[in-house]
C-alpha cells in the first residue's frame, strides 16, 4: 500500500496489519524512529500523523491511507534543523540519545497544538515518553526554550 | 607546562621494534600502512605498576607483558588526530570528555579529534567500561599520550628549523615560529615521517589550574546525529543480504529441551533453522517471517520448581555460604563487638531487604554478526568488547584475532551490558545461514534474559550512647554484594561482612553495584540511631564522621537544602543521607509529601551535593548526577522484578514501572569542584544516597520506618493503617 512519509509517496509491500514502526525501519530504512517496548509505553517510536503524535509500534499501516506521516528524518530541511531540534541541541539534553527522536517528535506535536505550554502541560503531555538516562528536567528546559522561539 | 625532564624522556626516535597492539604484535610498516604516515604515541603500562596494583593486573589479565598499551593517538599528515581507546560510549558522554582531554593538551578544538572506541581490531585491549574507571584511568592515559605527542612535535619542529624549542609557541593546532609570522600545522611537521613514541606511565599532566578545555561544558561531540535520527545504533544497522534472527525462548529459567519438531519452521521459504542442544533459533529475510518460523516450532521443555519473589529473602539467607571481608568488599572486624553493644545506651537491630531490579536500557540488546572467510565480525552494544571477543572465540573455538567486536555508541547500559548474549546468538545464526544476521531483543526478552541487580538481605545491629557515640556496628549483607559496605562513620567496635548466596535469577552489575543496597541500610540505620539518641540526623552524622570529603558534601547539601532552617509543612518530611563509592562523595536531602488518605508518597524536591575531584565537563557531570538521581528514584520507590518458577511475571513497561516526567521532583545539584584532586568517575556514586534520603524523609513525615527497597510500590496506605492501629 501507499504511504505518505515526510512528504513523499512510499510504497510498502508489508501486510496491512504490519506496524508502521517496522515498515519505517525495516522497509524504508528510516531508522531514526526507535523500538523501545512494542506496547506504546515508552514513546521511542513516536511519529507525527497529520501533525499529531502517535506510537508507530501500535499503528498498523492499514489505518494510514491518505494521512501524512512525519518522522524525525523529515524535520531537518536541507541541513537546517527544526527549531525544536535546535533547542534540544542548545540545551545539550541527552546522554545515550536513544529516546531522542521520540522526545523531539512528541515536543513538535505538543507545540503544534499548544505553542506556549506551561510546565505542568509539558509534563502531562510528555509523560508517555521514557528517558531511562533521566534527562527529564533538561528536556523540559529544551521544550521551554523551543516554545520561547516559536 | 609539564616539567622538562619528562619531556626529554620522550624525544622521538625512529624505532624498528615491533609495536604491541591488541593482543598481537604488528610491525611498524603495517601500523603506518593502516594509519597513514605521521606520529603515533602509545601509552604503555609500566611493568612495575602492573605488578604492584591489583586493579591494573586484572586489566592485563591473560595478556603477555609486551601487550600493555592502554591507549594511543595518531597525528596524520592531513592533521587528523585520531585517538584509539577500548572504552565505549553508553550515554555517559565519555566520547566527549576524553576528546576534551586530548584537545586540551594538543591545543586544538575538540572537533579536530576523532575518537575510535570499542573496536577490538583497532583499539588496545581494555577490560571494559565499568566501575567509573574511564575518567580516572583512561582520561589520564590519554592526557599523557597527548602531552608526549605535543612535545615530540615541538622537538621535531625545533630540530627541523634549528630553533630552540623554548622559542616555539603552540596555538590552535599550529606551531608559531619566532621568525616572521610563519605557522606550521602538525601535519606539516609529521609529513613523510613514520614515528612511534612509546611513553611510560610517569609522564606529568597539565595542572588543573592551567586547563582551558577540560573543565568546560563542551557539548556532546556528535550530538546533532542523535537529535536528527542519523546515529546508527546496532539495532539500526543493516548489511547487504542481511537476515533477521529470532530465538526460541524457553518457558522458564533453567529449562531444558526435551523434544523439538522444527519441520514447520524449515518449511517456510528462506528460513534457516539452527538447533544446538537447548539453543533453537531462526534467521529469515524479514522479521515477520522469523516470528512466523519461531511460532511454527513445536517444542517440549523440562522445567523445575524455583523460588518465587514471595520467599526470596528467606531463600537467599538460607543459601548464603561463606564470608567475604576486606579488600574490595571493605568491612572486616575491629574492636570487640560484644563490648561495644554492652557499652551502648540503646541498641537497634533491623533487617533490610532489596528486590531484584532491571536496568531497562532503552535500547534492548542487539547484535549484527557477519562471517567472512572464517573471521567473525559482530557489532553489538556491550560494555566489554574484548570480553565478548573472548567469549565468542571460545564458543566457536577460533583464535581471538579471528573475532572482531565493534561497539557503536549504544542506547545505554547502566552496568547491564557487560555481556554479549545477543552477539553469540546472532553469530550462531549467521554461521549456519552463511549470511549476516541481525538480532534485536524484544523488551520482554531484555526483561527476562539479561541479568538483574541482585536482591539482598541486610542485617544490622548497632549500639549508640546517649551522647551520640556509636559504640557497635554489626553489618551483614546476604547476596547483593560488598560494594559500599564499609562503615564511613567512626565506630570502635565493628564487624562487617558480605555473604555470597545462591541467586535463583541471573544477577550482575548495576550502577553503583551493591552500594545502593548497603548505603540504603546503613543510612536508614543512621537515621534511626540519631532518633534514639535524640539528635538531629545531620548533626549525629557529622559528630561521627571524620572523612573530610564526605563531611563537605553533607554540609553543602544541607546548606543548599535549608536543613534545620524550618519545620516541614504538614504531612511533609525531610530526610538526609550520604555516602562514598568509586571515588565520588555524595549527600542528598529530600522532601516528601504523604497523602494520608491515598497513601501516595510524592518526592517534592531533592538537593544533592557531589564531589569527584577536578571536574572535566560541568554540564555533562550535571547530567550524570541527574541521571543517577532519577534512576535511583525508581529503585527507591517502586521498581521490583516479580517472578515465580523461573518466569518473570512483569516483563513489560506497563507492568514494570520506571520513573517518568511526573515522578521527577525538583532536583537541585551542587557540584563541589576539587581542582586539587584527581578526577574520578561520576556515573555511579550519585545514585547511592537518594533511596535512604527519601526513606528518612518518610520517617520524618509519618514515623513509618520502611526497611525495604522499593519503599512504596503500593504506596504507604497499608503502613499508615498499621501504624495507626499500633498507636491506639
Amino acid at each position: 500500500m501507499e504511504l505518505l512519509v515526510n512528504g513523499s509517496k512510499r510504497s510498502s509491500k508489508a501486510s496491512p496489519e504490519t506496524s508502521l514502526l517496522s515498515v519505517l525501519r525495516d522497509e524504508f530504512d528510516l531508522t531514526g524512529t526507535k523500538y523501545g517496548c512494542g506496547e506504546g509505553q515508552c514513546g521511542a517510536c513516536t511519529v507525527l500523523l497529520d501533525g499529531k503524535a502517535v506510537r508507530s509500534c501500535r499503528t498498523p499501516i492499514n489505518t494510514l491511507q491518505g494521512k501524512s506521516i512525519t518522522t524525525i528524518e523529515g524535520l531537518e530541511v536541507k541541513g537546517k534543523l527544526h527549531p525544536v531540534q535546535e533547542a534540544y541541541l542548545k540545551v545539550d539534553v541527552f546522554q545515550c540519545g536513544y529516546c531522542a527522536s521520540g522526545m523531539v517528535m512528541s515536543t513538535v506535536a505538543l507545540l503544534n497544538q499548544n505553542p506556549k505550554p506551561t510546565e505542568s502541560q509539558i509534563i502531562d503531555f510528555m509523560n508517555g515518553n521514557i528517558c531511562r538516562c533521566g534527562t527529564y528536567p533538561r528536556i523540559v528546559t529544551a521544550i521551554k526554550e523551543a516554545a520561547s522561539k516559536a | 607546562m609539564k616539567p622538562q625532564e619528562s619531556v626529554t624522556a620522550f624525544v622521538t626516535h625512529e624505532t624498528e621494534e615491533p609495536i604491541a597492539t591488541t593482543g598481537s604484535i604488528i610491525s611498524r610498516r603495517k601500523f603506518f600502512k593502516w594509519l597513514g604516515s605521521g606520529l603515533a604515541v602509545a601509552f604503555v603500562w609500566q611493568d612495575t605498576t602492573v605488578l604492584a596494583s591489583p586493579e591494573n593486573a586484572t586489566s592485563v589479565n591473560k595478556k603477555n607483558p609486551t601487550d600493555q598499551i592502554g591507549a594511543w593517538l595518531h597525528i596524520a599528515e592531513d592533521n587528523t588526530i585520531t585517538v584509539f581507546t577500548g572504552k565505549v560510549e553508553v550515554g555517559q558522554n565519555i566520547r566527549t570528555s576524553l576528546a576534551q582531554v586530548v584537545a586540551e593538551e594538543l591545543m586544538v578544538p575538540v572537533a579536530a579529534i576523532q575518537m575510535v572506541m570499542g573496536d577490538t581490531d583497532q583499539v588496545p585491549y581494555d577490560a571494559g567500561t565499568f566501575g567509573s574507571r574511564s575518567t580516572p584511568a583512561m582520561g589520564s592515559q590519554l592526557r599523557k599520550a597527548a602531552i608526549a605527542a605535543r612535545e615530540a612535535i615541538l622537538e621535531m619542529a625545533s630540530q627541523e628549523h634549528k630553533i630552540n624549542k623554548n622559542n616555539l609557541k603552540l596555538a590552535d593546532g599550529k606551531i608559531l615560529l619566532p621568525t616572521g609570522n610563519k605557522k606550521l600545522s602538525y601535519g606539516e611537521i609529521v609529513k613523510g615521517k613514520q614515528l612511534v613514541q612509546i611513553i611510560p606511565d610517569n609522564a606529568a599532566a597539565t595542572p588543573v589550574n592551567q586547563w582551558k578545555i577540560s573543565g568546560t561544558s563542551v557539548p556532546k561531540v556528535n550530538g546533532r546525529d542523535f537529535i536528527n535520527g542519523r546515529h546508527k545504533y546496532v539495532s539500526d544497522m543493516k548489511l547487504l543480504g542481511m537476515l533477521y534472527g529470532k530465538i526460541l525462548r524457553p518457558p522458564a529459567f533453567g529449562a531444558s529441551l526435551k523434544a523439538v519438531d522444527l519441520t514447520g519452521a524449515k518449511n517456510i521459504k528462506g528460513v534457516t533453522v539452527v538447533h544446538e542442544g537447548d539453543f533453537v533459533g531462526v534467521a529469515a529475510p524479514d522479521l515477520p517471517t522469523a516470528n512466523q518460523a519461531i511460532a511454527a516450532i513445536k517444542a517440549q521443555w523440562k522445567t523445575s520448581a524455583q523460588p518465587a519473589r514471595a520467599e526470596i529473602f528467606t531463600y537467599l539467607k538460607e543459601k548464603a555460604s561463606g564470608v567475604q571481608t576486606g579488600g574490595r568488599n571493605g568491612g572486616g572486624a575491629k574492636g570487640d563487638l560484644k563490648q561495644g553493644l554492652a557499652a551502648a545506651d540503646k541498641t537497634l537491630q533491623n533487617t533490610y531487604t532489596v528486590d531484584y531490579i532491571a536496568h531497562v536500557p532503552m535500547e534492548p540488546r542487539a547484535a549484527l554478526a557477519q562471517w567472512e572467510n572464517g573471521k567473525l565480525t559482530v557489532w553489538t552494544g556491550t560494555q566489554r568488547p574484548f570480553g565478548v571477543q573472548n567469549d565468542l572465540a571460545e564458543a566457536f573455538k577460533i583464535p581471538e584475532e579471528q573475532v572482531r567486536v565493534i561497539m557503536p555508541d549504544t542506547g545505554s547500559a547502566y552496568g547491564g551490558k557487560h555481556t554479549g548474549e545477543a552477539a553469540l546468538e546472532a553469530a550462531k545464526l549467521a554461521k549456519v545461514a552463511q549470511k549476516p544476521v541481525k538480532l534485536t531483543w524484544t523488551r520482554a526478552e531484555e526483561f527476562t534474559w539479561a541479568y538483574f541487580r541482585p536482591a539482598g538481605v541486610i542485617e544490622v545491629n548497632a549500639g549508640v550512647k546517649n551522647d551520640g557515640t556509636i559504640t557497635a556496628w554489626d553489618f551483614h549483607n546476604y547476596n547483593s554484594g560488598g560494594a559500599g559496605i564499609r562503615m564511613p562513620y567512626e565506630v570502635a567496635n565493628q564487624q562487617i561482612a558480605y555473604h555470597p548466596s545462591d541467586s535463583p535469577l541471573n544477577q550482575g552489575s548495576y550502577r553503583g553495584l551493591a552500594s545502593v543496597a548497603n548505603i540504603f541500610a546503613l543510612e536508614a540505620q543512621m537515621n534511626d540511631l540519631a532518633q534514639l539518641a535524640n539528635l538531629d540526623p545531620l548533626a549525629f552524622r557529622l559528630q561521627n564522621l571524620q572523612e573530610p570529603r564526605l563531611r563537605a558534601v553533607f554540609q553543602k547539601a544541607a546548606e543548599a537544602f535549608g536543613w534545620g532552617k524550618n519545620k516541614p509543612p504538614k504531612d511533609h518530611g525531610y530526610g538526609i543521607a550520604g555516602g562514598t563509592e568509586k571515588g565520588g562523595y555524595t549527600a542528598t536531602c529530600a522532601e516528601v509529601a504523604v497523602d494520608r488518605n491515598s497513601g501516595e508518597v510524592k518526592v517534592i524536591r531533592t538537593t544533592t551535593a557531589f564531589e569527584c575531584g577536578a571536574i572535566i565537563n560541568p554540564e555533562h557531570l550535571d547530567n550524570q548526577i541527574l541521571g543517577a538521581i532519577v534512576q535511583g528514584l525508581g529503585g527507591a520507590l517502586f521498581e521490583a522484578i516479580d517472578f515465580q518458577d523461573g518466569k518473570i511475571l512483569n516483563p513489560t513497561l506497563a507492568q514494570y514501572r520506571v520513573p517518568r516526567f511526573k515522578d521527577t521532583p525538583i532536583i537541585q545539584i551542587i557540584q563541589v569542584n576539587r581542582p586539587d584532586l584527581p578526577s574520578a568517575g561520576a556515573g555511579e556514586a550519585p545514585i547511592v544516597a537518594i533511596a535512604p534520603a527519601i526513606r528518612n524523609a518518610i520517617v520524618d513525615a509519618t514515623g513509618v520506618k520502611l526497611k525495604t527497597l522499593p519503599l512504596v510500590p503500593q504506596g504507604l496506605a497499608a503502613h499508615l493503617k498499621k501504624a495507626s492501629i499500633q498507636n491506639k
